[in-house]
């Protein structure tokens, strides 16, 4: 390699360090005995007594919960809605109505969070008062929410999967009888699957992890698992929260390591019957 | 068999439409028509827009909302240091991203994969604990003072936390890898013959790279700026948990307004303010990526 790359190469590593000497700092200090969190206690260290306080939190665990089945709600919803505007936007062409669509939907990936948060509270407010639903917030009108800002980025993922294929195969299929149904389930699902399943485990991670739009259209008693963390955070560090960052960063990590490990495998899978079909037809 | 596709088509066009007609752009309507009213304690919390008088309807609209916000410095000043840490944090984004990006791009095809996941890594883990972290980093008896102490570098603690320097650290931290990876989808299009060819005619690395690979980039540039400066101009858990308490940022604001004191036309009005500076980014991005949507391989 030429020298003149040498200085992007610096910038890359000291970038990557930046990056993970936070990371690495709070699962460190999870394991530390003292309760001042920063100050390494050698004596008593390592330990997993927070890991105990933790999984004895009912605060924590209620709160988790509660934004697990938000997630995989929100997530779900997202993703149906996400697939038909990224199939509309795709593959409809110029029909009317796509610009509304497509400005509408892109929006909520920029957009300042109190801003959506703030509207969504004041439109639940709104209808309260219009038709009497909702009653109060709660965890339905946080899904509500969270669906709408997760379906944006499916859209994107779907649409830019969509993009990628041209519509050759699914138009052969209907030249050859096919109904259009039948054309969305057994052609273009299968293709844009992976987009799906992508779409996915963003949005699932997206509400999982929202704090300043479920602040607005949270309730009493609907404290998700940002929710309770921020109000503890907000008054210094507490050891407790590093040991919930570290199982928490653990299993993400386990899940991209062993999902992109499977996606190498079947590459390699792919790579190698081709080259035995070539070696076939020799 | 014809009629019933182009029903299908309206209908799987329509639902997503319909949802984010109601849950996008009507409540925007509602923020706007709420900041044109007077706060006053009731069920909701502010006047009607439209009021009966002997009768006839007689339509109200207060300025008194935006008129606080422009007569009061701190809205002003709160706006204007909010766009300038987010124009700078921006700045410091591309300055450290845009090299990273490169070295990605220029990487051989097998750590590739391996240095974006690395990249992509923290995105995935929560955003507030990450922010969290530099909590423990910065405080008075953190990490980094108590590194710096133990190695004689300075003799008394740094005050780091609830400083300009903390919020700043914290987004370039947190928006980093949306820097990157707009870029890096970038530059990973771009061909090499071309500076092998600008260097077959002796132009410099530098001069190569000014001349062809700046300007190609330029696209992924601009994606990942307004990636950045748009929601970091809103921001509100950084500068909340890292920042100083007599310096807020606009985000922080508009939620304290709705919050604490419970006035819902400012609160509107500085959301309405927001977007109103911030709708020609928005409107760019939207180009950019429809371009890059429209564009993919």
């Amino acid at each position: 390699m030429k020298p003149r790359g040498l200085f992007s190469r610096i910038a890359l590593t000291l970038g990557l360090v930046f990056l993970y000497v936070p990371i690495v700092s709070m699962i460190v200090f999870s394991f530390n005995n003292s309760r001042l969190v920063t100050v390494w206690d050698g004596a008593h260290s390592p330990t997993l007594k927070w890991y105990g306080v933790l999984v004895h939190n009912e605060q924590i665990l209620t709160a988790a919960w509660l934004s697990i089945r938000i997630a995989l709600t929100a997530a779900s919803a997202a993703v149906v809605l996400g697939t038909l505007a990224g199939v509309a936007l795709a593959r409809f062409g110029a029909y009317r109505g796509r610009l509304l669509l497509a400005g509408m939907v892109t929006a909520p990936i920029v957009m300042p969070e109190v801003i959506t948060g703030l509207s969504l509270l004041l439109l639940f407010v709104a209808l309260g008062q219009l038709i009497g639903w909702p009653k109060g917030v709660g965890a339905v009108t946080i899904a509500l929410a969270h669906i709408t800002f997760c379906m944006a980025y499916v859209t994107v993922v779907v649409q830019s999967r969509l993009a990628g294929f041209d519509e050759s195969l699914e138009e052969a299929a209907m030249d050859l009888g096919a109904r259009p149904l039948k054309v969305f389930f057994r052609i273009t699902l299968p293709l844009i699957l992976p987009a799906i399943a992508s779409g996915w485990l963003l949005a699932f991670t997206l509400s999982w992890d929202d704090l300043v739009i479920t602040q607005f259209v949270a309730g009493p008693g609907s404290s998700t698992l940002p929710m309770v963390v921020f109000s503890k955070v907000r008054f210094g560090v507490t050891p407790d929260v590093n040991a919930l960052a570290t199982i928490l960063v653990l299993l993400v990590a386990t899940g991209i390591a062993v999902s992109t490990l499977w996606m190498h495998y079947q590459q390699r899978r792919r790579e190698r019957d081709l080259q035995l079909a070539a070696a076939a037809n020799l | 068999m014809r009629l019933s596709q182009a029903m299908g088509r309206r209908l799987i066009a329509g639902v997503p439409t319909l949802w984010l007609l109601l849950l996008f752009l009507i409540p925007f309507l509602i923020v706007f028509r709420i900041s044109f009213s007077e706060v006053r304690l009731a069920i909701p919390p502010y006047t009607p827009l439209l009021s009966w008088h002997h009768g006839a309807p007689r339509l109200e609209v207060h300025w008194s909302a935006y008129s606080f916000l422009f007569t009061d410095p701190m809205y002003v000043s709160s706006y204007l240091y909010s766009l300038k840490v987010a124009a700078l944090s921006t700045l410091c984004c591309l300055l450290i991203g845009y090299p990273m990006a490169y070295a990605i791009a220029r990487a051989g095809a097998a750590t590739r994969p391996l240095l974006l996941m690395l990249i992509v890594l923290p995105f995935w883990t929560s955003f507030l604990l990450r922010v969290y972290a530099w909590i423990g980093l910065l405080k008075s008896n953190g990490v980094i003072n108590n590194v710096l102490l133990s190695l004689g570098v300075i003799h008394h603690p740094l005050a780091l936390l609830q400083t300009d320097f903390a919020v700043y650290i914290g987004i370039v931290y947190s928006y980093l890898p949306f820097m990157i990876l707009p870029l890096y989808a970038n530059l990973e299009k771009h061909d090499p013959a071309l500076l092998e060819a600008a260097a077959d005619l002796g132009a410099r690395p530098w001069r190569a790279f000014l001349a062809i690979t700046l300007p190609q980039s330029l696209p992924g540039i601009a994606a990942g700026s307004l990636l950045v400066f748009i929601p970091a101009v809103g921001e509100y858990v950084i500068p909340t948990l890292l920042g100083r308490p007599d310096q807020l940022m606009i985000g922080r604001v508009l939620s304290d307004e709705f919050f604490e004191n419970r006035d819902w036309p400012v609160a509107s009005a500085v959301a309405i303010v927001i977007l109103l500076l911030l709708v020609v980014p928005i409107l760019l991005f939207q180009r950019v990526e429809r371009r890059q949507l429209e564009a993919a391989p």
